[in-house]
């Protein structure tokens, strides 16, 4: 084969995922009353970019063959101390900023120790992490308040000359700063080979513990991220337990969307945003088509239910039953 | 292996004792100390109407983890129990509108509700082969959507029928809580599908290697189906009983048991893997978790501090235990 139609079968998930979104953003903004305008784009950006930082985290624990159910939570908690921190002077405010993104990366880290050094199953491990988050997010907001820094806000909230919404920007800058180099450092590639065959990684001398560390890790940052983003985004801070559940189940449709695989080792955090924007797109569409919001759930759950069936296609494709039990 | 490693120490100890899993006793362990640790607080911990309360509330949570049992036991997972629980106990008061005919069939409705939920995500599990994780999260969302659309996004206004009630609150033998002889029977039901059936084996046998369990005849697909239809359906049975416990539904009720059922059963020591584990450990991690409940409510801890102190016991305990093996 040629290097292209390998480039092509190795990005199929992502590419599948920028169609879908394509599609899905085409419809969408032709049935908007305002049409494909600035303002239309910044504020589906808006909405979209908090999900994409959050299926982001969860990309990169579910290329290990994890799976961190506690994204979700770490996004809440760290929205509710960014409502706290994130105010006053320049200096004060970017003391804020990374303290806490200093928390989201310190929640992804204690997951992983949990996980890797405890040898617990990520499943049961990150439900209950991300339970004792949900309870320090509540006693740092036990009612919605706070605030925020609001020209800081505005601006990354914003657009840039007029035209370029600010959060896309920002997002790219994260993939950039932090998905770019880890995809391509050993440690990122040790992450992809533990989700693929940890036995053959560890065998190989793969650090496995290590990148499968600094992937749960990274991922409490990006959920870090997406917490400042909402604080960003509504001036307060919200413990809100199914809000930061409904993100967490989100940010797996959006990961399935994306063409991650979730039995580890295969997919990219360029598809998951994809995923990420094409899912909120889909369930954005109900309202330019005016139905009653009282479907939304109910929408959303069947596009994940159809979403997740689809993989079921790779049935066909099995010559062997046995190869029915991975 | 802990046998012949342990075998100098254990060898000395009762017959009993030796064969014990080491997780439940752990466990029960954990029980005791809790009750003692409670009663250095107040007398009251030890009293009889104390734990046969305690033991009525574990009830609804013993039902529901039981589902979750069977599927763990399968090495799979069912994380659409917080809204079969909601389900079973909107569908069941919903029903007790419908004049006598719904009274009637209330409660077996509100249960094959929850069992369609299960069937579902048996069919995607065992014929989809799609992940148990994210089918059981995706059928849980369709339920939501469902019941919101159902009651418009607010608690329903139907009441739970009589015999909901009764089954919840009622005492058929004199000082025994109905609830506690209901689980009492579906854990007795589990116990004997578990260790005397076909069923049961084959459910173990999966658990251990799907691949062997299917080459030795076994119809896998059928028996995973079937187990997470029972999970349905007695997750929709436990929201019939707080239904009636509450005398209404409720929008999030069911949210409140995802975790404990899970934490339940794995804290009894059955392997999330699969294969490995026992109803008597399942019963131990039901009554553990409920007390550890109670206790931190009656310390009038706050909302805040039990769901802290609740996941660092959970990942404590299972770090004392519930360690996978050493990758090597």
């Amino acid at each position: 084969m040629k290097d292209w139609r390998y480039w092509l079968a190795e990005q199929r998930g992502t590419l599948l995922a920028l169609g879908i979104f394509i599609v899905m953003f085409v419809i969408y903004t032709s049935n908007h009353p305002a049409g494909f305008t600035a303002n239309v784009v910044q504020t589906a950006a808006n909405k979209g970019v908090l999900l994409a930082f959050v299926a982001m985290a969860q990309t990169l624990v579910v290329i290990t063959a994890g799976i961190d159910l506690s994204v979700g939570m770490i996004f809440t908690l760290t929205n509710c101390l960014a409502s706290w921190l994130v105010i006053g002077t320049g200096i004060e405010t970017a003391f804020g900023v990374l303290a806490v993104l200093g928390t989201g990366l310190l929640c992804g880290a204690i997951n992983g120790a949990i996980v890797i050094y405890g040898r617990l199953q990520p499943i049961v491990a990150t439900i209950a992490t991300g339970a004792v988050y949900f309870g320090i997010a509540l006693l740092l907001r036990p009612f919605p308040g706070g605030s925020v820094n609001e020209g800081l806000a505005d601006a990354l909230t914003g657009r840039l000359f007029g035209v370029v919404p600010a959060s896309l920007v920002v997002l790219l800058a994260v993939v950039l700063i932090v998905w770019v180099p880890f995809s391509r450092s050993v440690l990122g590639r040790a992450a992809y080979a533990a989700g693929s065959s940890e036995t053959a990684a560890y065998m190989s001398g793969v650090p496995i513990r290590r990148g499968k560390f600094a992937a749960y890790a990274l991922a409490g940052l990006l959920a870090a991220v997406g917490g400042l983003f909402l604080t960003f985004f509504t001036y307060t801070g919200d413990a809100a337990y199914a809000s930061g559940n409904a993100y967490t189940l989100f940010s797996i449709a959006a990961v399935v969307l994306g063409g991650v695989s979730l039995f580890g080792g295969k997919g990219s955090a360029i598809g998951a945003i994809f995923g990420a924007l094409a899912f909120r797109t889909i369930g954005d569409l109900l309202f330019v088509f005016d139905f009653d919001p009282l479907w939304q759930p109910l929408f959303q759950g069947v596009i994940l239910l159809i979403a997740v069936s689809l993989g079921a296609f790779a049935l066909f494709r099995v010559r062997n039953r046995l190869e029915w039990f991975l | 292996m802990s046998e012949t490693t342990l075998g100098g120490i254990a060898g000395r100890m009762p017959r009993f004792i030796r064969r014990a899993d080491p997780a439940v006793l752990t466990a029960f362990a954990c029980i005791v100390l809790l009750l003692f640790l409670g009663s250095l607080y107040s007398r009251s911990f030890l009293s009889p109407e104390y734990l046969l309360q305690q033991l009525k509330v574990a009830s609804f949570l013993g039902v529901i983890a039981t589902g979750m049992m069977l599927v763990i036991l399968l090495g799979q997972i069912d994380l659409s129990v917080p809204w079969s629980v909601a389900m079973g106990a909107m569908m069941a008061s919903a029903a007790a509108a419908y004049g006598p005919v719904g009274v009637a069939l209330a409660i077996p409705f509100g249960i094959v509700c929850g069992m369609l939920i299960g069937v579902v995500n048996g069919i995607g599990v065992a014929y989809l082969r799609i992940p148990s994780m994210i089918i059981t999260l995706a059928t849980n969302a369709v339920a939501q959507g469902l019941m919101v659309v159902y009651t418009g996004g607010f608690s329903p206004q139907d009441s739970a029928t009589g015999a909901m009630r009764y089954l919840a609150t009622g005492f058929a033998i004199p000082g025994v809580p109905n609830a506690v002889i209901i689980w009492a029977l579906i854990g007795a039901a589990m116990v004997f599908v578990l260790t005397r059936t076909s069923f049961g084996r084959a459910v173990y046998g999966i658990g251990n290697r799907e691949r062997a369990a299917y080459l030795s005849g076994i119809d896998t697909r059928r028996v995973v189906m079937i187990a997470f239809a029972v999970s349905g359906g007695l997750s929709a049975f436990g929201g019939v009983l707080l239904a009636g416990y509450a005398s209404k539904a409720a929008q999030s009720m069911g949210d409140a048991y995802l975790l404990p059922s899970i934490a339940a059963v794995v804290l009894g020591g059955t392997s999330i893997l699969g294969g490995r584990g026992s109803y008597l450990g399942t019963v131990a991690g039901v009554i553990l978790i409920t007390l550890l409940q109670s206790i931190l409510s009656v310390m009038q801890m706050p909302e805040a501090g039990r769901q802290i102190i609740y996941g660092i016991v959970i990942v404590a305990m299972l770090l004392l235990y519930g360690r996978a093996p050493a990758s090597r």
